[in-house]
């Protein structure tokens, strides 16, 4: 284009010189943008970390583990409570989208592969895996909560396990799909059926990638909140070992606390927001190690 | 017909009675795999027919006019949705137009300028970005971000822009308190940026590098080699990675909640308080009932209609790039 626009009676030294410079500095420009960007990125991380830890190290204090979260204008108090609940309630989401989550990815890779229903599936649980969360908890609220009467733990797990079955279906799916089509031949060529070739051959190989796939879940639900506002709620006391009623946890008491008028309780939920992004940044770093440690392998 | 003359050709010989039970295994290993597949299915309709069912009455009583009214009145019973649908396509638009630069520089970062030992530690990074709570990225925005934002951006640009037309509009805070649509569109912004970048990274990583070698090997600049060689190669991923973070931007809650100011009222102005759909179920449904919890339910509907339209289209783009 600039060549063919450039005037024949312009010397041809001049007009290389001027495009050499056009090319130069654009090139510059991208160079100082996109660096830009990324240091950007880096300073908000790095801004988000730095205001955890001044304002949430001041209430790290033995009694944020051992006291629940306390009433509305009473003093001191921790988060025990909504520590458990916390741990409960994504327990019992992880053990549920487990099994279905691996089962479903296995059945997208290794039987309906191309088959319309699987290409329905897939894309289906793509549109589940970046669904809105809060319509997540709109539907449990709508299965659960209203036919109980009541909120409770059990709709708060099933929440969180909507939320992660998406995630470990396409893990799933992906790293079986990564697995060479030669291992499963050889299987299948000693006679084994596919199920057993899938359980010992398959699996096996793509047991690193499978793993991740699950500690990345766990990740993304451990601190979610929308999902748990209608179904879980939150309580200031202990909850009932049959989970029925509020289940206090971690996100919801940081929503309530972080902007409510008591100083005691705002520092709680700088204290409780310090502990839940330390723990799933380090589940994050942990399934990255996992991952990188089963692909050198 | 594979599968039967198969099937027929075991029957018959004497090996397929000895492997019969490990046949009924395989079978029920095989419909427990279907059967999770489909409860995928499941539960994506479970969850339309729930919102559906719960918003149903809103729609009825209030009909087309539900989309287009901007009441929100409780005491009245006069529900509409319009303001919520408009701040939520404003926010997230805003996000995109941000979010979207950024995430292609960082990639472009991290694939072609980062020295080699640094890659690692800056690709977690941006990785370690998208692992945030958006309950944090919502304190943040509150009470770190929004009066940085007040003081050394709303303040000045009202100031400047008083008076002038549109931009005068566009841009005047009446209440300069930091949050507003446009925080809120920042804050989603730096969400979807870790989603974008990372999976443009990836993407442009898969290119062979033979054709980055050979456009530098001509003589082309970095820029070049990313106008004319990567993006194109990569656009259909892109596009994809776009409208994933588009669908994120348009249902996140929590941050947005934090930081949009929750105001029903149509502003032209970006700096004022809006709300979006999210942020209004977030806000009001535990205390809701009768009438106003339908009309909650129904605002949901319609946020499951938008984000099953943007990924739909999505997925089109993707297909029609595919071909071409």
């Amino acid at each position: 284009m600039t060549a063919s626009s450039t005037p024949a009676t312009v010397p041809a030294m001049q007009a290389w010189g001027r495009v050499r410079s056009g090319r130069r500095s654009a090139d510059r420009a991208l160079k100082v943008l996109a660096t830009a960007a990324t240091v950007l990125g880096a300073v908000v991380l790095g801004s988000i970390l730095l205001m955890l830890i001044v304002e949430g190290v001041r209430g790290l204090t033995p009694a944020l583990f051992t006291e629940p979260t306390p009433g509305p204008g009473s003093e001191g108090g921790g988060i025990a409570n909504a520590i458990l609940g916390s741990l409960v309630m994504t327990a019992i989401g992880i053990v549920i989208a487990t099994p279905v989550g691996v089962m479903a990815g296995t059945y997208l890779a290794e039987y309906g592969r191309t088959s319309k229903l699987a290409a329905l599936i897939r894309f289906l649980n793509d549109i589940l895996l970046s669904a809105p969360s809060i319509l997540i908890g709109l539907f449990v609220y709508t299965l659960m909560v209203r036919p109980m009467g009541s909120y409770s733990g059990w709709a708060g797990g099933v929440a969180l396990a909507i939320i992660a079955t998406p995630v470990i279906v396409r893990t799933t799916e992906d790293m079986l799909r990564l697995v060479p089509g030669a291992l499963r031949e050889a299987g299948a060529a000693l006679g084994a059926p596919a199920s057993v070739v899938i359980r010992q051959v398959t699996w096996r190989a793509a047991q690193t990638g499978m793993v991740t796939g699950v500690l990345l879940a766990l990740a993304r639900i451990a601190g979610e909140t929308a999902p748990l506002l209608f179904t879980a709620l939150n309580n200031n006391s202990w909850f009932s070992p049959n989970l029925m009623g509020g289940v206090p946890n971690l996100p919801v008491m940081i929503y309530q606390f972080a902007l409510s008028p008591y100083d005691n309780w705002r520092q709680l939920a700088w204290a409780g927001a310090l502990l839940i992004t330390a723990a799933i940044l380090a589940l994050s770093i942990v399934a990255r190690v996992v991952l990188r440690g089963g692909k050198s392998r | 017909m594979v599968a039967l003359t198969e099937n027929v050709a075991l029957a018959t010989s004497p090996a397929a009675t000895r492997r019969a039970p490990s046949r009924l295994g395989d079978r029920i290993f095989r419909a427990a795999a279907l059967g999770s597949a489909l409860l995928v299915l499941v539960v994506l309709a479970g969850i339309l027919a729930a919102i559906a069912y719960g918003g149903w009455p809103a729609f009825q009583t209030f009909g087309p006019g539900f989309l287009t009214s901007s009441a929100w009145n409780v005491g009245r019973e006069e529900y509409g949705a319009l303001v919520a649908i408009i701040g939520t396509l404003v926010s997230a638009v805003l996000a995109l137009v941000i979010g979207v630069p950024i995430s292609l520089g960082i990639a472009i970062y991290l694939t072609q300028l980062c020295p080699g030992w640094a890659r690692r530690p800056v690709a977690m990074t941006i990785e370690l970005l998208a692992a945030v709570p958006s309950i944090i990225y919502g304190m943040w925005g509150l009470f770190v971000f929004a009066p940085l934002f007040a003081r050394f951006v709303q303040v000045p640009v009202s100031n400047l822009v008083e008076g002038m037309p549109i931009v005068g509009t566009l841009l005047y805070a009446q209440v300069p308190s930091g949050v507003g649509v446009l925080t809120a569109g920042i804050i989603l912004a730096i969400m979807i940026v870790p989603f974008v970048a990372s999976i443009t990274r990836d993407m442009l990583d898969q290119i062979p590098t033979v054709l980055r070698e050979s456009a530098y090997g001509i003589g082309c600049t970095t820029w070049e080699v990313v106008r004319h060689v990567l993006v194109p190669q990569a656009s259909v991923s892109i596009i994809g990675a776009i409208m994933l973070g588009l669908g994120r931007a348009l249902g996140e809650t929590m941050a947005v909640t934090f930081v949009i100011g929750n105001a029903n009222r149509l502003s032209a102005s970006i700096f004022d308080p809006g709300s979006t759909i999210a942020s209004r179920i977030a806000n009001e449904f535990n205390e809701a009932d009768g009438m106003q919890l339908n009309a909650l339910m129904a605002l949901g509907c319609i946020l499951f209609v938008i984000t099953f339209i943007v990924l739909i289209v999505a997925r089109l783009l993707v297909r029609r790039a595919k071909v071409a």
